[in-house]
């Protein structure tokens, strides 16, 4: 188990590196940063004053070691665009992100999980190819289109719900807040059901095919011998052993759901990471660029970890397998 | 004397493949879904329509002196204050909506293919390099695909995209944003690709034609692309099917966040880009259009797609 641990830790910074030299090597494209921050005017000697001071004049090793110490010391620079620290921007923006993907990942699942349950038992019956073709449809649909249509129909059409912003926040300490106002509540609705559409398809047909392939063993016909009800049977037996591939792709996908995101941010200006990093994009903002790469990649790393580490907790066998190798 | 008997070969090939196929298990369960069969005839229209939209647009947008501002904003030709002429309406220039949506189809198809052919080009290359050699290198490029996959691929796809701007110098963005595009989608998605090849490779690898290429001494590249290629490759053509859905979807997505074609050469995402500004004035046209013909499009691709995949499944006949 530590073994585990230590060898996936150790991956992790290498991945993290891997991510830091590419978001490092942003900087040296953009041609030399002095004409950036001085005008054409000033002096060789200011120009060679300032390199020293910024440690511009060292080996491009050395400079590399400076920016991951900094990065590591959480100092990511000054944003060219907006003229701020990078990391007040981050911190400012990030519980916007998080919370509309954690409502949008808890939809998802609150729904992909029953219906691909449902859709899994009743293979054949109507509803059940109902939804498996919306869900190819669900599929088709790009996540801005599916945020444009709900803005249309209950926004502009029905006048139910805002259309863009988070609407009233509360702050508690540094975090803000959508869930302490009515307002704010209602502001999240639409982007979070843009942001997990595409995931409930997801999580559903990967249910139905775990519940299909479950069905199938000797373990369920064998339970249902014994003259256990149905209910028993299909939540007790089945469900239970369809969740190990349902963690680990939840876990992944929460990933996604950072990355997609951008995507929704941006329909609904919902003033997160995402947006933030569009307009980085837009404006060629690198530190913006690079610290929003190497922010998104650490809570990956992280959460692949999690995800590598819950594996393990579930699944018994993980465990054991393991030991018995260890033991020889 | 000769060339009458190669021809008549040929011909007589050519007649032998069709009749082959028409024989064929692909063929057989085209004819017995409907819906693939809808699928594909959507999938020809829009291709063929978008394809030859230079010569079958009814209006063309790109010639500034035939547009008319006087009939910009006009609705749906259905509506009241609709012209005939333009069927599904103009948009805010006064540009008839269904050629911008014929021309756009085209840039979408265009990136899409071409990306499509690209991440094919790399993934397969990789992938044959990495099952048959084996070792030192397959590790390498089998991590490299692990830590690329836990990205989602729109945001390398961004990643990229932002990375050659800050590259290239502001003026010639205009210019190169196609092949950027093309670079960027195609770079994100070829990670299926190399590991679907390499798998198959590595069964390939212990056959005997294989071993018997080897001993008669072909140099491995030549192993690699006559031998072990031709048998790898019906995987990809499913694959690549699925991916083209992917590649269209993305490229939608990165134009309608204004980092894709420029708006001198519209996309279908850049089309519903300009339109999303008129939406809360009530020209709903100009974005539900483009959108619908995006989704009809990437739902026939990812349906022919799915029956190819299970049509060239032998375990599911």
């Amino acid at each position: 188990m530590l073994a585990f641990i230590v060898r996936r830790l150790i991956q992790s910074i290498i991945v993290m590196l891997a991510v830091a030299f590419i978001a490092f090597s942003l900087f040296q494209f953009t041609g030399d940063p002095i004409n950036n921050m001085v005008g054409p005017e000033a002096s060789a000697e200011t120009r060679q004053l300032l390199r020293e001071r910024l440690g511009l004049d060292k080996p491009f090793p050395i400079q590399f070691l400076h920016f991951v110490g900094n990065v590591v010391q959480g100092e990511f620079g000054v944003s060219y665009r907006l003229g701020m620290k990078v990391e007040d921007i981050l911190v400012q923006r990030l519980p916007a992100t998080l919370e509309l993907v954690a409502v949008a990942a808890l939809l998802a699942l609150a729904v992909g999980v029953p219906l691909g349950v449902y859709t899994g038992l009743h293979r054949y019956g109507a509803v059940s190819r109902l939804m498996l073709t919306l869900s190819l449809v669900g599929i088709s649909l790009p996540t801005f289109l599916i945020g444009i249509l709900l803005i249309l129909v209950f926004a502009v059409w029905l006048g139910w719900l805002p259309s863009f912003g988070r609407g009233k926040v509360v702050s508690i300490g540094w975090w803000t807040t959508n869930f302490t106002s009515w307002d704010g509540f209602r502001s999240i609705i639409l982007p979070a059901i843009t942001l997990s559409l595409f995931q409930m398809t997801l999580i559903m047909r990967l249910v139905r095919a775990e519940m299909l392939e479950v069905l199938r063993t000797d373990y369920i016909k064998f339970a249902r011998a014994r003259g256990l009800t149905n209910r028993a049977v299909n939540f007790g037996h089945a469900l239970k052993n369809t969740l190990v591939p349902v963690i680990t792709i939840t876990g992944l996908q929460i990933g996604a759901l950072i990355a997609f995101a951008i995507i929704t941010e941006t329909v609904f200006q919902w003033p997160g990471m995402g947006l933030l990093f569009l307009q980085a994009i837009q404006f060629v903002d690198i530190p913006v660029m690079s610290s929003y790469l190497v922010l998104v990649a650490f809570l990956f790393v992280i959460i692949n970890l999690v995800v590598d580490l819950l594996y393990y907790a579930v699944d018994p066998r993980l465990r054991i397998d393991r030991a018995a190798v260890g033991a020889h | 004397m000769t060339e009458m008997h190669a021809s008549a070969t040929v011909g007589g090939r050519t007649v032998d493949l069709i009749r082959r196929f028409l024989d064929s298990d692909v063929f057989h369960s085209f004819k017995r879904s409907p819906v693939v069969m809808v699928a594909f005839c959507v999938a020809m229209i829009f291709f063929a329509g978008a394809f030859f939209s230079p010569w079958l647009t009814p209006h063309n947008t790109f010639d500034a002196s035939t547009l008319n501002l006087m009939d910009a904003f006009r609705p749906p030709a259905w509506k009241a204050e609709g012209m005939k002429e333009y069927l599904l309406g103009t948009d805010d220039q006064g540009r008839d909506v269904l050629s911008t949506i014929m021309f756009g189809m085209r840039v979408s198809l265009i990136v899409g293919f071409c990306s499509v052919l690209l991440a094919v080009a790399i993934g397969v290359t990789l992938g044959l390099i990495s099952g048959y050699l084996g070792g030192a290198i397959d590790s390498f490029i089998m991590r490299v695909a692990d830590v690329q996959l836990s990205f989602p691929a729109i945001l390398v796809a961004l990643l990229i995209d932002g990375f050659a701007r800050s590259f290239l110098p502001r003026s010639m963005h205009e210019e190169l944003a196609l092949y950027v595009l093309i670079l960027a989608i195609g770079a994100s998605n070829w990670v299926q690709f190399a590991r679907t090849v390499r798998g198959s490779v590595m069964v390939e690898k212990g056959r005997e034609y294989v071993q018997a290429a080897r001993v008669i001494g072909i140099h491995p590249a030549m192993i690699m692309v006559r031998h072990v290629l031709p048998n790898v490759i019906g995987p990809v053509l499913v694959i690549a099917t699925l991916a083209l859905a992917v590649a269209i979807l993305t490229e939608a997505t990165l134009s309608f966040l204004g980092v894709g074609v420029p708006p001198t050469r519209p996309s279908l995402g850049t089309l519903i880009r300009v339109g999303n500004n008129f939406l809360f004035s009530g020209e709903w046209w100009m974005t539900i259009f483009p959108g619908a013909a995006l989704v009809l499009l990437v739902l026939a691709v990812n349906l022919l797609g799915d029956w190819l995949r299970d049509a060239l499944n032998p375990k599911l006949r």
